[in-house]
């Protein structure tokens, strides 16, 4: 039997890494658009009990949480000029901020999903299905589900982020060879893109 | 195949990016506390809509990509769209 | 580079890499091992689904309890609709004869993410054991159907939890499949490779890989919700908490309809690469054929109510997924067209994968004009649920895929185990499956017009007759499809070595050794202006 190295194909191409992510994201873009499509479907069909249980939401928690997001989110777009001039201490920094600011939105929704457990109200919990109207229970139900799947991707974006940083931290991502940070960027954009339909979805309802 | 040049954006236009999303954040609280009716959903979706579409075109850099990904991303999006439509087009009429 | 030349002396089957034996191949990021391992995993599954689909012939053979219990039958079915659906047609061409051949057919060493593509097939096989211990383990084989609908998919005590999670796992293989293929297609062609110069199958390829991006997400994000809704009772599909179970329906064919269409462009895409080789022909309507590939994909995305014309949809939704319905069958038929008007007055060269192909384009178009008296509103109320629709869509899914896939598969088999079957026993195993074949559904038609009910394990004395007829069909069937493998299994070892180009194809694989070497091509082709996959 020929012994033979399998000469991995993996040469550099930025291009293809890009379309990769960017197809990655149509297929989150549509997994939260069926969330959509069931939120406004449902809406739709109990237009009062959504805006009676949307009043249960602090507005003020969503606006710190939608303003915290899209600071993050200015700092990792910066993070990617900040490569590109060669300045590794910045674009540290800058993910840094981004790293910390997620890890905070975190920590808010932690609290605000806290309160509503204290107030007896989580899926499926006796107090929900006993106590408020059908449609109330749907918004809860979406509200759990949606925020719940949008906060997983915070999570995984935090971890994308960390090793990025690991990566800027030890040369193996720089200005020529940027596409991990790129990517990161545009995974953590998405998510921020997300929550700004989620935002005045359930809390700016009046 | 070369890899293309990275367009280095400044940073003072995310800067002006940020400023303008979080105004549009305050806005959208700003007229969803005043009664539009009807209109406080289009309203907010309207405005949450500008903020994406400037989210999209400077942070994700869709204004110096090549157009056939900008092309994708509205095909996507008009996909998605024409697919609520005719998800309606049951529960409007039922 | 040296390590290059050294590499390509061996061939994909026997070059050693990091790690030799079975190891070598589980590991291995090269293209072609990775799609050999979709064949052999997905022959398996295919076979597994094989005998459970025997098994419900052998059930229906006389009416009451024949060989199992109505509970039996139906885990029976649904098990063969997830294995059938989810492990083998789905991912069905794309993932063995797309790795084999799309890097090959547009002059490229590999895909755009070997890695990604490797990861997909342990994302497949992942999937494959989590729906097989939901049949071993726990509380009962799921009895929903493969659709999985609510909501007795979170009422039913059968072990559905294990299911509904693999056939997620077996969506994200898909989703990365497609990903790899779209990157692919756009970033590595080789030179001189323009869009217009693409193969058919690759371009069927590439609309597959949209749709399998687009929609499987759908699905994926349902299914979780169905899990949640079993595991916390959220609500979202339950009309006791305010649900709406149609709204379950949507989602789940907003995926699933497109998936036909995820299994049938493909094989379509083999059609278009067969034909034109057996007649010696330039394809007809090359551009046309495109087009319209990319017209089912987009069309195919909007019609998927056409399912739910029972369900309880408002009216007007109805006409709307009827009218699309009607027009998605024109594309179709233009293939149709097309392929015959190559072979007209072609010098057709008759051998085994022409004779796949012809029989493909027979069976797809009785598959394709029942699909229109299940599209017309007042004949599906008539024929909804019935052996009708079973029969429509096997000729549709097993007629359309499973014929294009041995088409495939005999085309192709010289290129990629680098040996020739014996024809006779081929061709022989052909006539087989296809009488088989058609005298298995074929009744089904005529059943289910006078009412006989799919998914019931009993059935009236009137249906007896055609019971039987369709039973015989299924053992003729199984005969020609052992036929058929046995030859092919034994061809790989034992079949007299193949040449480059056995059947005079144009298209870039014919012009690499069989089987082709390790990087494919010792340099990178070059197209140049008057070259194209069909100018014979």
């Amino acid at each position: 039997m020929e012994q033979a190295k399998h000469v991995a194909h993996d040469h550099y191409d930025a291009e293809a890494s890009k379309i990769g992510m960017w197809l990655f994201i149509f297929t989150e873009l549509l997994l939260f658009g069926v969330l959509f499509v069931i939120y406004s479907v449902y809406r739709y069909i109990n237009h009062d009990a959504f805006l009676l249980a949307a009043g249960e939401l602090d507005t003020t928690v969503g606006a710190v949480n939608t303003v915290i997001l899209l600071i993050s989110s200015m700092t990792i777009a910066m993070s990617t000029t900040s490569l590109q001039k060669r300045n590794k201490l910045l674009t540290l920094l800058l993910t840094g901020v981004t790293l910390v600011l997620g890890v905070v939105f975190l920590v808010n929704k932690y609290f605000e999903w806290g309160s509503k457990f204290e107030h007896g109200i989580w899926p499926g919990s006796e107090y929900l299905i006993e106590n408020l109207s059908q449609g109330e229970i749907l918004f809860f139900g979406l509200y759990f589900i949606m925020t719940g799947l949008h906060a997983l991707h915070i999570i995984i974006g935090l971890v994308l982020i960390v090793v990025v940083m690991w990566k800027v931290y030890t040369g193996k991502v720089y200005a020529e060879r940027a596409a991990l940070l790129d990517n990161s960027g545009l995974y953590w954009h998405l998510v921020d893109i997300i929550w700004i339909f989620l935002f005045p979805l359930f809390y700016l309802i009046h | 195949m070369e890899n293309e040049k990275h367009h280095i954006v400044p940073y003072r236009l995310y800067l002006f990016v940020l400023v303008a999303l979080l105004a549009l954040t305050f806005l959208s609280i700003a007229i969803t506390e005043i009664d539009l009716g009807s209109l406080t959903v289009a309203g907010a979706l309207v405005l949450a809509s500008i903020k994406a579409y400037l989210v999209l075109k400077y942070f994700m850099h869709l204004k110096y990509d090549k157009p056939y990904i900008v092309s994708m991303v509205v095909f996507v999006f008009a996909i998605f769209i024409v697919t609520v439509i005719v998800t309606f087009l049951d529960y409007l009429y039922r | 580079m040296n390590s290059t030349s050294v590499a390509n002396e061996a061939n994909y089957l026997k070059y050693r890499g990091k790690y030799k034996g079975l190891l070598g191949w589980i590991f291995s990021t090269d293209h072609k091992r990775i799609g050999l391992l979709y064949l052999y995993s997905m022959a398996t599954m295919f076979s597994v689904g094989l005998l459970l689909g025997l098994a419900m012939k052998l059930e229906l053979l006389a009416p009451g309890k024949t060989i199992m219990e109505a509970q039996t039958y139906n885990a029976t079915f649904t098990v063969h609709g997830v294995i059938m659906i989810f492990m083998v047609v789905v991912p069905g061409l794309p993932a063995v004869f797309g790795n084999f051949l799309l890097p090959i057919m547009i002059g490229a060493k590999d895909v755009a993410f070997p890695k990604l593509n490797l990861l997909s097939w342990w994302f497949y096989v992942a999937g494959v054991f989590l729906v097989l211990s939901a049949i071993l383990f726990g509380p009962g084989t799921p009895d929903t159907g493969w659709t999985f609908y609510a909501p007795y998919s979170f009422k039913t005590g059968t072990n559905l939890l294990p299911a509904i999670f693999g056939a997620f796992i077996l969506g994200f293989s898909s989703i990365l499949t497609g990903l790899n293929f779209l990157v692919t297609i756009h970033r590595l062609r080789c030179p001189g490779l323009k869009w217009t110069k693409l193969p058919l199958f690759v371009w069927t390829l590439y609309g597959t890989a949209w749709i399998q991006l687009l929609a499987t997400p759908v699905v994926g994000i349902t299914l979780v919700l169905v899990a949640l809704e079993r595991i916390f009772g959220v609500g979202v599909f339950d009309p006791a908490l305010g649900g709406d179970p149609i709204l379950y329906q949507h989602l789940f064919w907003i995926y699933s309809h497109p998936a036909v269409y995820i299994m049938i462009l493909p094989a379509m895409g083999a059609i278009s690469e067969i034909i034109p080789t057996f007649a010696q022909k330039h394809i007809f309507g090359y551009k046309a054929i495109i087009a319209s590939t990319m017209a089912i994909a987009f069309v195919g995305y909007l019609v998927w109510g056409h399912h739910m014309f029972t369900a309880g949809m408002s009216g007007t939704a109805q006409y709307y997924f009827s009218l699309l319905t009607f027009l998605v069958a024109i594309p179709s038929a233009i293939k149709v067209f097309n392929w015959i008007s190559t072979m007209y007055k072609g010098s057709i060269n008759v051998q085994t994968p022409f004779l796949w192909a012809a029989s493909f384009i027979f069976v797809f178009m009785i598959g394709g004009l029942s699909g229109l008296v299940l599209g017309a509103l007042a004949a599906n109320i008539y024929v909804h649920d019935t052996a009708f629709v079973v029969a429509h869509f096997h000729y549709i899914v097993f007629g359309g895929t499973g014929f294009a896939f041995f088409a495939a598969i005999h085309y192709w088999f010289p290129k990629i185990f680098g040996r020739m079957y014996d024809k006779t026993w081929a061709n022989t195993g052909w006539l087989l499956f296809f009488i088989g074949f058609v005298t298995l559904y074929s009744p089904m038609f005529y059943l289910g017009m006078m009412g006989m009910p799919r998914r019931y394990y009993d059935y009236l004395q009137e249906f007896h007759g055609g019971n039987i007829l369709s039973t015989i069909g299924s053992w003729v069937l199984v005969t020609g499809f052992v036929i058929v493998i046995v030859n092919l299994v034994r061809s790989v070892r034992k079949g007299p070595k193949a040449e480059m180009n056995p059947w005079h194809g144009k298209t870039l694989e014919w012009t690499v050794p069989s089987p082709p070497p390790l990087e494919n091509f010792d340099e990178i082709p070059v197209i140049e202006e008057n070259d194209g996959p069909y100018n014979y």
